[in-house]
């Protein structure tokens, strides 16, 4: 009987939704910690693309630059744009008051960004951008519906347009959201341009949770102890309560 | 060493204090698979206690430093991300084994005479780890630390009359702020603990002056050998340490599974909007306590009155401490009880998790009718328990336990 | 209570397996607490290396700077006071540097990479109070030595290599730290040349 209750309980219980808005369905994010050369671009687009507004204010250059392998050298050079040693934390030279006047709020700090809206989140956002020439930008998005951004990475995507298609719901003609279309002047293809944000989303997730791999890592090991000891507990239970059976 | 064992029995009562609870304490033999959670708790309490210490040596108190310290604990302090997520996973299995260690007072009537008190200590631990749990959740001020508080103090505002004044006073500022935070800190972290740590201490006290019950629900020590020893018992050490050590190898096997695995619990041990600052000017979409409130905040939310649903609430943790004397029945265990105690208590648990599951999900006017009917078996168990235990149809009692 | 035979050997040795594995359970258990107390990613930080820009120094001048949280001084000795440097041999406690107090590459009369430049952490030995500079005016603690530091705390003295004189409290000359040339006028304190 208890397992009905609980197979009809585990029926009951949905997962959980977070996250701004819209009902759009959200794309798979198959990124993967242990690439390094994803990681590595998805840095170098961070640094490039977001990094002049969003910080990621509580993770060190260096430590990125040991997990990702990236040599201290190269990083100096090519990715620390404000000038600090690479044993400070990654904080941008934007202040608040600048950013709340010009995109009417603050831009949010990006280090847990991938704890707090998932990666599926971040991967579509990047890629749901569309044109809206009603919004300051020119620009909307799809699942942050009237997101205060720019579509930063135009340049690459080229110009996105939402593309709708009519069919008959209920007896009714309804335009339906089916995707978005680059009308092709960016520089990279559609394909391109989802492994350059699969890579961003990477390097999102690293940063949110930089020990995650080392964490499952060593969970084996414990794991694989705390068996070991189990047995060996069990077998000495067993031996002194042969007294008591 | 003999002699300075001797040396010290002669001031302090060391081996008699080790006999009386460990070495010569008369374990009932037929403990089951529900007597290892009142063990397993105490070690939980040890983690908690020596984790959150060592967490208060980088942790930083204040409305501008809490969240980012947390994050230099997860980054820049070797080690510090496995002494936060021992922290943080070993609070929800705190809820976990104490919710199984009551469920087993509950089916073999481990509450009742002469046991009341070791109850009431028990339900005291219970409480002042709900307050434990809740100001310890503050503390990463992140979104839901901040909003989940700001739900649970205004509760405080249903009271008549000086309920505005005392929300105020719990916060010490118009809104939660700083000031909130460092009183939390400094309960969390000495004044409830320093709390907890006695009441455990009496909680065992107690145990060991009446002595354990067992599965059966009868008195080991009425059926005593020539030298006085309980037929049925047999000494704590080694068999229940032996026992207990194996049950505690196999809980920290589960611990670490989801510690190293899934310390967000998917979302429910760390909720997400909490890896998110706290922001005064911005509430997350939705608001849900960490699982361990959501029986009882499904209550709440359960009554279509601010006050009545506050009572309710309140009402459903009074309840079980009286407990002892709404069941008026002699006989203990559940496997000598009538047909309708068993069906009581599997409406009650049916009732306990559904409304825990409900807690989590936003309302809406279906689930919230489900919340009514299972607020309502919630306390009706209470309420038939004290009606049929008076009288009620009990099988036999055994002379010994039963294997 | 049953009256089976008890296999003690097989009991002992449970006993002890059980024991020695979960005694090395606790010990990797306490790793994490204690490794906690190493410096963190933060100090660290700030502890790393400092860049010293000697291009400006004039002779007979002394540059601080903070290292670790510790005062390193950059003194630029005039030939004079090099040369007296060799003939107060038997005025000190350790003259010859033998005391591991500075790296390999500054075990010379100098203690120093450039005979020139001293660079040493200005914190006596004693109990961590930082000497005075006394550039001219030294004469007055010891006789015919015009250039050294003399600690305000307890009287230490120390020559322009850092060197202990003998009949103070400080047991050990001055600590010289891990420091090399980047380029001719630049120093970085901290790292040893070619350490990452």
């Amino acid at each position: 009987m208890m397992k009905n209750v609980f197979l009809a309980l585990a029926l009951l219980v949905p997962s959980l939704t977070f996250g701004a808005g819209g009902n759009v369905h959200l794309d798979k994010a198959n990124y993967d910690l242990t690439d390094n050369a994803s990681l590595q671009n998805g840095a170098k687009l961070f640094m490039n693309y977001c990094f002049g507004c969003h910080s990621t204010q509580y993770q060190r250059y260096n430590r990125v630059a040991e997990d990702l392998g990236i040599p201290v050298k190269l990083m100096e050079e090519n990715l620390i744009f404000t000038g600090v040693k690479p044993g400070e934390l990654m904080e941008n030279a934007i202040q608040e008051d600048d950013a709340a006047k010009w995109f009417g709020a603050p831009a949010p700090d990006l280090t847990l960004v991938a704890r707090v809206r998932g990666a599926d989140w971040v991967y579509t956002y990047l890629r749901t951008f569309y044109v809206d020439e009603t919004r300051p930008f020119g620009v909307n998005n799809k699942v942050f519906p009237s997101v205060g951004m720019p579509h930063v990475l135009q340049e690459l995507q080229g110009v996105p347009n939402a593309v709708y298609e009519t069919r008959m719901i209920d007896g009714e003609e309804q335009q339906i959201y089916v995707g978005i279309e680059s009308d092709g002047s960016g520089e990279m293809s559609d394909d391109e341009y989802d492994h350059a944000v699969l890579d961003l989303v990477n390097f999102l997730v690293y940063s949110a949770e930089p020990i995650q791999l080392e964490r499952k890592r060593l969970g084996y090991w414990v794991l694989g102890f705390l068996f070991i000891f189990f047995i060996i507990s069990y077998l000495l239970k067993k031996e002194y309560w042969r007294d008591v059976h | 060493m003999k002699a300075l064992i001797g040396w010290i029995d002669e001031r302090i009562p060391l081996t008699k204090t080790y006999n009386k609870h460990v070495g010569q304490y008369p374990t009932p033999k037929n403990f089951n698979f529900w007597y290892i959670f009142g063990f397993i708790a105490m070690v939980v309490l040890v983690n908690q206690i020596l984790t959150g210490i060592w967490l208060t040596m980088n942790y930083n108190p204040s409305g501008d430093g809490a969240f980012a310290s947390i994050e230099y604990i997860m980054r820049d302090v070797e080690y510090g991300w496995l002494l936060r997520y021992m922290h943080s996973t070993g609070a929800s299995a705190f809820f976990v084994v104490i919710y199984l260690h009551m469920y087993r007072g509950l089916i073999y009537g481990s509450y009742q005479k002469p046991r009341e008190l070791i109850w009431l200590f028990g339900m005291l631990i219970f409480l002042v780890l709900m307050a434990e749990a809740f100001m310890g959740y503050l503390l990463p001020w992140g979104q839901m630390s901040y909003w989940g508080a700001q739900v649970i103090i205004s509760l405080f505002g249903a009271i008549p009359v000086i309920g505005d004044d005392l929300t105020l006073w719990i916060r010490g500022d118009y809104v939660i702020s700083g000031a909130t935070l460092n009183r939390f800190f400094a309960l969390h972290v000495i004044a409830l603990p320093l709390v907890l740590v006695m009441l455990v201490f009496l909680h065992i006290v107690a145990l060991h002056e009446v002595g354990s019950n067992n599965p059966d629900g009868i008195e080991i020590k009425e059926n005593k050998d020539e030298n006085g020893w309980p037929k049925d018992g047999i000494p704590f050490h080694p068999y229940f340490t032996v026992k207990d050590l194996a049950a505690i190898v196999g809980f920290l096997f589960f611990f670490c599974w989801v510690m190293f695995f899934f310390p967000d619990g998917g979302g429910y041990f760390l909720e997400k909007p909490n890896f998110e600052a706290a922001n005064p000017l911005k509430t997350p979409d939705h608001i849900a306590p960490v699982w361990y409130f959501t029986p009882f905040y499904a209550i709440l939310r359960a009554v279509p009155d601010k006050l009545l649903g506050v009572v309710m609430m309140g009402l459903s943790i009074a309840v079980l401490f009286v407990l002892p004397w709404l069941d008026r029945c002699k006989v203990k265990s559940i496997r000598y009880r009538s047909t309708i105690h068993k069906l009581n208590i599997a409406q009650f648990v049916i009732c306990f998790i559904i409304l825990g599951v409900l807690g989590v999900l936003p309302s809406t006017p279906a689930l919230t009718l489900l919340a009514q009917i299972t607020s309502f078996g919630y306390f009706a168990y209470f309420l038939l328990l004290w009606i049929y235990s008076k009288n009620e149809k009990t099988k036999p009692l055994p002379d010994r336990v039963t294997k | 209570m049953s009256n089976a035979p008890v296999d003690a050997g097989r009991r002992r040795f449970l006993t002890w397996t059980t024991a020695v594995v979960g005694g090395v359970g606790a010990t990797f258990a306490a790793v994490p607490f204690i490794s906690s107390w190493n410096p963190s990613a933060k100090a660290k930080a700030a502890g790393a290396p400092v860049e010293v820009d000697v291009s400006k120094i004039e002779p007979g001048q002394l540059l601080r700077v903070e290292w670790r949280g510790k005062p390193v001084w950059v003194v630029s000795r005039p030939q004079s006071v090099l040369d007296n440097l060799n003939t107060l041999g038997d005025k000190l406690r350790d003259p010859d540097s033998e005391e591991p107090q500075q790296p390999e590459y500054t075990v010379n009369v100098h203690r120093s990479i450039k005979p020139e430049l001293f660079i040493g952490v200005g914190l006596c030995t004693h109990l961590g109070c930082s000497p005075t500079y006394l550039p001219g005016s030294f004469g007055e603690q010891v006789q015919g030595v015009e250039y050294g530091f003399f600690c305000p705390c307890h009287g230490s003295k120390f020559d322009m290599a850092g060197r202990v004189f003998q009949s103070v409290p400080a047991p050990l000359n001055l600590v010289v730290p891990p420091h090399h040339y980047v380029d001719e006028t630049t120093i970085l304190v901290g790292l040893d040349q070619g350490e990452a």
